[in-house]
């Protein structure tokens, strides 16, 4: 652990005073151990109030605070400065309306993925015990349960950022995830969704999503799963 | 800054598990809004690690009867029976409803949702850990979360994502609504309601070495606070044992629970010393204090020896990557070590706030000693008090808790809403958030908020944490005063309407030091030691005196003052607590 010296250079906007986004650079002391994100706090709170990032829990779980860090898609509270360097550049995600600084509108995000169902459907009468399921039937579907909805994944798609209509990855992987359940009456719809125009075929397999995904969820495999499941009509 | 009006039967004030759950059983039921400062899969519920018990008995022999023992003892018998009791009970159930939701639990070999060893949860009475913690990998909070989420969008709740509450209107005694800021455009909303769900989570932020989100600041707790509604039982803050060190980053219990060991200097297991029976797996409370006393004593490991080791290297590295994997992940990213080679070093971490907002069974709000309903007025969750974890809350209960008391505070409001008129709302309720908004932003004060969080954060952990004495909390609470005289000139930098975390982050400090404030009146008024409320000049517990909980309340000068209610026994008299 040594004290150092970190130059964070951010894109910022401000739409109550900004045409458009400027870069501006904050110097600040920290350990090196700490997280990116400790360093965005200290340039807050000791140098400008005005540098706006959303983040909560601070260790990867919650998923507020994807931002474009030296170029790829991350979570700031789960990159360490000794593994990122001293020389830092942070923009908001791709492909979402910016609204201030690293924070940008989730909504057509989560419009994309409520659009897949995403909840267990199941119209049978379980009875007062739990619906039995095989360690091999729920291990099936385990790479896309850990899934946070962050967006690291979608904002990194070449294709989403170039449409917009595209339900992205993030969709995709929570459809996936009941898709897959051996509980679940619903894969049927769930693939007639991802067959229209806006679905899996927009994808071209550039494996920008797995590499963003902060959880390591396989996502292009979850997602050619799907395009299997499509083209053979079998889940 | 513009106001905007509308109208509810039911407004439910936070996104995590309780909230979400209450949202389920009103939804279909009653009009309902629900606020939320986070979008509801950021929610600190999606942190929890080690499971949800509950007596299934599907791995072994178990009853929701010895559940309710392990509480009420874990809870140094400051549990109110009744409650504990309905919580045990409906634990079964509840697990059962998580599982038809589509939580994917871990399974038995026959496919049964499997269950593993917890802290203080034992087999008839005490004699050996059991396996009651239902499970998700070391994920089941983020399942819990993300289910109850799914649901809601099944049922198309109505979210007003990203609006923070700031106050409570109350006309004639009853609630009428709530004073929401809207982040994304700094325009106040102002809800009509018939009744209000709390469910904001807590307010560990008011500490260090915390295991919890920046965004844990109380604010529910915090506005009735000052509202006039008493906080019980806020001495009783839970540290956990196994906080990453200096982090503070929550290592679940359930790392013990497959057989990790506590170490100290010498590789001694020195649990062993302090619970002979169930060693490693004791309530938190104890093993939190054990730690403690060894880094005390000089027995702790690292340059400055002031933590111990949670060894999980003996473990098969397959059991280690299928029941613990995020955790162990944790330690690779942030300490650089491979658990499965390496032990990992650890210390205590502020955790769970025991007390809270008092609540009756059915989530309805308590205004004093007598039991008195505040007609509308509910909470559940973290930022309640029931009160079914009394001085020390077990491992897995707050899941349970959030989806138990969710579900009850839910349903029990959407009754109520049935048979009761939207109350009218007097004209500019907003005045007083709009007052401190304005004069935020108006101050061109030196003080920081940023800093004097801070500090408030440094003085809890060094003078209110495991160990307490009359002098650390007196000291403790002028420091606090200070702070909030420092307090009056804040200044924030950001005058802006958009996205103004530079002023929501001021607004949430100010609750942060009036429930620190309550916290260490309620402790140092405490002459006694009882669950995680450890008094060295007090060192033992005082069942002639205490079997009581505290009610703090704020009055119109700012002054704390203290009453008490005594505890709601049952079946299960106080005896020594010896694991």
């Amino acid at each position: 652990m040594a004290k150092v010296q970190v130059e964070l250079k951010v894109k910022r906007y401000n739409p109550e005073t900004d045409k458009k986004p400027h870069w501006q650079e904050f110097t600040v002391e920290v350990e090196d151990t700490d997280r990116v994100l400790d360093a965005l706090h200290v340039a807050k709170w000791t140098q400008d109030g005005t540098l706006t990032f959303r983040r909560s829990c601070a260790h990867g779980v919650c998923g507020s605070d994807a931002m474009v860090l030296n170029g790829a898609n991350r979570l700031a509270c789960l990159e360490i400065i000794k593994d990122v360097g001293t020389k830092i550049t942070l923009e908001p995600i791709r492909g979402l309306p910016v609204i201030k600084d690293l924070v940008v509108d989730m909504e057509p995000f989560f419009a994309q993925y409520r659009s897949v169902l995403p909840y267990l459907i199941n119209t049978s009468d379980p009875g007062y015990t739990e619906r039995y399921q095989s360690a091999e039937d729920r291990a099936r579907f385990d790479d896309t349960t850990k899934c946070i909805l962050c967006a690291a994944c979608t904002t990194s798609c070449p294709i989403y950022w170039g449409n917009s209509q595209y339900v992205g990855p993030a969709a995709i992987v929570n459809a996936h995830r009941f898709i897959f359940d051996s509980r679940d009456q619903a894969a049927e719809q769930r693939l007639d969704i991802l067959n229209q125009r806006s679905g899996v075929w927009k994808c071209r397999t550039a494996f920008n999503c797995s590499e963003a995904c902060p959880r390591g969820i396989k996502v292009t495999q979850a997602i050619e799963e799907v395009k299997r499941a499509i083209l053979y009509d079998r889940v | 800054m513009n106001v905007h009006h509308h109208s509810y039967d039911a407004v439910i004030v936070g996104a995590g598990g309780a909230g979400l759950r209450a949202a389920i059983e009103t939804a279909g039921k009653c009009r309902t809004a629900v606020i939320t400062k986070l979008y509801p899969t950021r929610s600190h519920t999606g942190a929890a690690q080690g499971g949800m018990c509950a007596a299934l008995a599907n791995v072994e022999e178990d009853s929701w009867e010895w559940h309710l023992f392990d509480t009420i003892k874990g809870g140094d018998y400051l549990v109110d029976q009744p409650a504990a009791e309905i919580m045990c009970r409906e634990a079964i159930d509840a697990v059962i409803e998580l599982e038809h939701f589509g939580l994917p639990f871990n399974r038995t070999p026959e496919g049964k949702i499997d269950q593993r060893r917890f802290g203080g949860h034992t087999r008839n009475h005490g004699e050996a850990p059991v396996m009651r913690a239902c499970y998700s990998a070391d994920r089941t909070g983020h399942m819990i979360l993300q289910t109850l989420f799914q649901q809601c969008v099944a049922r198309d709740v109505n979210f007003f994502n990203e609006y923070q509450v700031l106050d409570i209107a109350f006309e004639d005694g009853r609630v009428a609504g709530v004073i929401a800021y809207d982040q994304a455009t700094g325009d106040l909303h102002v809800f009509n309601t018939k009744a209000v769900l709390f469910a904001t989570g807590g307010f560990g932020k008011m500490f260090q070495v915390s295991s919890n989100a920046h965004t844990l600041t109380g604010d529910g707790p915090g506005l009735l606070y000052r509202r006039g509604i008493p906080m019980q039982d806020m001495e009783f803050f839970q540290f956990h044992p196994t906080g990453i060190y200096k982090l503070g980053i929550l290592l679940s219990e359930a790392a013990r629970g497959e057989g990790g060991i506590l170490r100290n200097d010498s590789n001694e297991r020195f649990m062993e010393r302090y619970a002979p029976t169930v060693k490693d797996l004791a309530p938190r409370d104890m093993v939190a204090r054990a730690i403690q006393t060894e880094i005390l004593e000089g027995r702790g490991i690292g340059e400055n020896k002031d933590a111990v080791y949670l060894d999980l290297t003996h473990l098969p590295p397959e059991q280690i990557d299928a029941k613990l994997p995020d955790i162990t992940e944790f330690v690779r990213t942030y300490l650089g070590i491979e658990p499965k080679t390496a032990p990992i070093p650890i210390q205590p971490t502020a955790h769970y706030a025991m007390g809270g907002i008092p609540t009756n069974i059915d989530g309805e709000c308590i205004s004093d000693d007598q039991g008195t309903v505040i007609p509308g007025l509910y909470a559940a969750g973290e930022c309640a008090c029931v009160s079914v974890h009394g001085a020390n809350r077990l491992g897995t209960n707050s899941l349970l808790d959030i989806v138990v008391f969710g579900k009850r505070g839910g349903r029990a409001m959407a009754d109520f809403v049935q048979s009761t008129d939207l109350p009218a709302l007097s004209k500019g309720v907003e005045g007083d958030v709009k007052a401190r908004i304005d004069l935020l932003k108006a101050n061109s004060g030196k003080e920081k908020a940023g800093a004097l969080r801070i500090a408030l954060q440094e003085e809890m952990t060094k003078k209110a944490f495991v160990f307490r004495t009359d002098e650390s909390l007196a000291s403790a609470l002028r420091t606090v005063r200070d702070l909030q005289t420092a307090y009056e000139s804040v200044g924030i930098d950001d005058k802006g309407n958009v996205f103004n975390y530079d002023l929501t982050e001021a607004l949430e400090l100010s609750y942060l030091f009036d429930l620190a404030e309550a916290t260490i009146v309620s402790a140092q008024a405490r002459t006694e030691s009882r669950g995680a409320h450890f008094r060295n000049d007090h060192p033992t517990r005082d069942d002639a005196n205490w079997m009581k909980h505290t009610l703090a309340r704020r009055g119109a000068d700012g002054s704390v003052s203290l009453s008490y209610k005594p505890v709601v026994g049952g079946a299960y008299e106080p005896m020594e607590r010896k694991y």
